[in-house]
């Protein structure tokens, strides 16, 4: 079963911030869905590999070569907040803190 | 004029390989048909919510410029012919000085959080159909993050279904199959992670293809689950769908799982016919809780299949009804995944609080909708400590059954037949409340991007006046093989004709 607490855990874990009614329903929800997909105990994997992917395909390489890159004021152009040529941003690290 | 297959059509709800003979025959031009189309969206899009954006001036422009190359002798498979993107492809918006180019689009991919995001380059699905002469008409609105089986997820609201506006048009390109069934363009790119190219379709009465995981390049569409997300096209006939593919299908670099593998003439073996092929129909697919009707549309043109010289064979994928589970933890890790990307500071809406972490929390709690947040919650929480071997590395596990299982059993028969989706087209708002019920829609179309196979939804004929779908599922890179058995079924069953009522006027 989960919690609301396990609730409010794995929302800071993912970096979302949530109502108290947002959080209240998704523990119905959450319960639910964990319970429909519990049917995957039930198969026997025991000599079974996991599938990350399906194609025939590891380790695309490609040659390293320059090319251009993307105007700067292009790739800022979408930025939220810039300042001048940079993308601003909060404070990550910050001394005394 | 040659007579065609269905003059009495409007030329808005024509097919693709009608108007390709018209243009080639001067009958028509593609400045008609983008006016048609243009016109259609302008009478159907605001109230169906079709389109989140469209380009009418630099439509018709590219169409004046389709149709003097045409007169100066250009051939090119898709000249002139008017289309739609799913919201979740880039297309390019911006010049190199960071300038808004004219006719360019948003990509929202349906939500609040990519809200204005204007790209800054473009992906190889504009890119490949702009070489092949198509004109891009506009994005058409989808699931947010293409996470829906009726398009109610997009926070752009509901799209209708032009069959009966009450209902949805399917998900999560419920907006492409819906401007496809509508007249409102002549064919549609969608996204498909566990049905929503095929679902869609099949509630929309038109064909939809998910080709092979790697056969169409993801470069330039907003990911979802990247080890199942797959492009590919809607269309209102089989030869529609075949020509689309032809034009997008291929390798490119910029994605690294799109595979090198030639591209077959999909129009070359298209009216082989399913004489002396080996059809299998999983017994599992018929899952309790099937509509009555659908059942027997389905069963009908297996029918059909049998009377064109198919050999139909009873067989068993007994782990599908463990796909919806294994999907339901691979689908939401991966995404979970991805969407860390939106961040409040790269692009995209910004809380643009000074603290780090409540900048994320308020930024992705605004921008992303309720189905959005239970995926990522989902996903989290599978890959979180403690819980990762019970649920990603089982899925996981379970993957390398459903997989096994396709494998083994295509080696017996040719390819299989099944339902695209168990119901028909359904109520607006009758699903929104139960995740898990809303989810059961795609438990026959999902096990196929499990397995990374081909599949197609073809139309059956109606259940009480709405459109029901076959599924027809094929071997990795054999999409010649389903377009074939989907093309004979199509031609006998005499069912591509049929159009919503906004077609009649």
């Amino acid at each position: 079963m989960i919690t609301r607490a396990d609730v409010e855990h794995v929302a800071a874990l993912a970096r979302l911030g949530l109502t108290d009614d947002e959080i209240q329903r998704m523990v119905g929800q959450l319960n639910s869905i964990l319970e429909a997909v519990g049917v995957l105990a039930d198969v026997d994997t025991s000599m079974v590999g996991p599938t990350a992917q399906v194609i025939p395909l590891e380790n695309v390489m490609r040659d390293d070569v320059a090319r251009p890159a993307m105007p700067r004021d292009v790739a800022l152009a979408n930025v939220p907040l810039r300042d001048g040529d940079h993308v601003r941003v909060p404070v990550v690290l910050e001394e005394g803190r | 004029m040659a007579a065609t297959a269905a003059p009495v059509l409007p030329l808005a709800d024509r097919t693709i390989g009608e108007v390709i003979d018209q243009l080639a025959a001067g009958a028509v031009s593609a400045v008609d048909l983008t006016r048609v189309c243009l016109d259609r969206i302008a009478r159907d899009g605001q109230r169906l919510n079709t389109f989140l954006a469209v380009r009418d001036e630099a439509a018709l422009a590219d169409a004046e410029a389709a149709d003097r190359a045409r007169a100066a002798g250009d051939r090119r498979p898709l000249l002139g012919v008017p289309y739609a993107l799913k919201d979740i492809f880039v297309t390019r918006a911006l010049d190199d000085n960071g300038e808004t180019i004219p006719g360019g689009l948003p990509t929202t991919a349906g939500s609040r959080i990519l809200e204005g995001y204007r790209s800054p380059y473009a992906g190889s699905a504009e890119e490949r159909l702009g070489a092949a002469g198509a004109i891009l008409l506009g994005k058409t609105n989808c699931d947010e993050f293409a996470m829906g089986s009726s398009n109610e997820n997009s926070a752009y609201g509901p799209v209708r279904n032009p069959w009966d506006e009450t209902t949805v048009p399917g998900g999560s390109s419920g907006g492409s199959s819906a401007a496809v069934a509508g007249g409102e363009a002549f064919f549609a790119l969608g996204t498909d992670t566990g049905g929503s190219i095929r679902q869609p379709a099949s509630l929309s009465g038109i064909v939809g293809m998910k080709p092979t995981y790697g056969r169409v390049s993801r470069y330039g569409m907003v990911a979802f689950a990247s080890s199942l997300d797959q492009c590919g096209p809607l269309g209102r006939s089989v030869r529609d769908v075949a020509t689309v593919l032809g034009a997008v299908a291929g390798h490119d670099p910029r994605d690294s799982t799109s595979v090198d593998v030639p591209v077959p003439d999909y129009l070359a073996t298209l009216e082989d016919g399913v004489q002396g092929l080996r059809l299998g129909v999983p017994r599992e697919y018929f899952v309790r809780g099937m509509e009555p009707g659908v059942e027997r549309s389905v069963r009908m043109a297996i029918e059909v299949l049998a009377g064109l010289g198919a050999e139909i064979v009873d067989v068993s994928l007994p782990s599908t009804d463990k796909g919806l589970a294994t999907y339901y933890i691979i689908g939401p890790a991966e995404a979970s995944a991805n969407l860390a990307r939106y961040d409040g500071v790269k692009f995209g809406l910004s809380a643009g609080d000074d603290d780090l972490l409540e900048n994320y929390l308020q930024t992705r709690g605004a921008g992303f909708g309720p189905e959005v947040k239970r995926r990522i919650m989902l996903g989290t929480y599978a890959l979180s400590a403690g819980y990762y071997d019970a649920y990603y590395v089982k899925a996981q596990q379970v993957r390398t059954l459903i997989k096994a299982e396709f494998d083994r059993v295509l080696t017996d028969v040719d390819a299989l037949l099944a339902p695209t989706s168990p119901s028909v087209a359904f109520k607006i708002g009758a699903k929104v409340e139960d995740p898990l019920l809303m989810y059961l829609n795609d438990a026959c179309t999902l096990p196929v991007n499990i397995a990374g196979l081909p599949g197609i939804s073809v139309p059956c004929g109606l259940s009480e006046g709405l459109p029901v779908g076959l599924q027809v599922i094929g071997r990795a890179f054999d999409e010649p093989m389903v377009l074939r058995i989907a093309a004979a079924y199509e031609a006998a069953a005499g069912f591509a004709a049929l159009r919503p009522p906004t077609a009649v006027g």
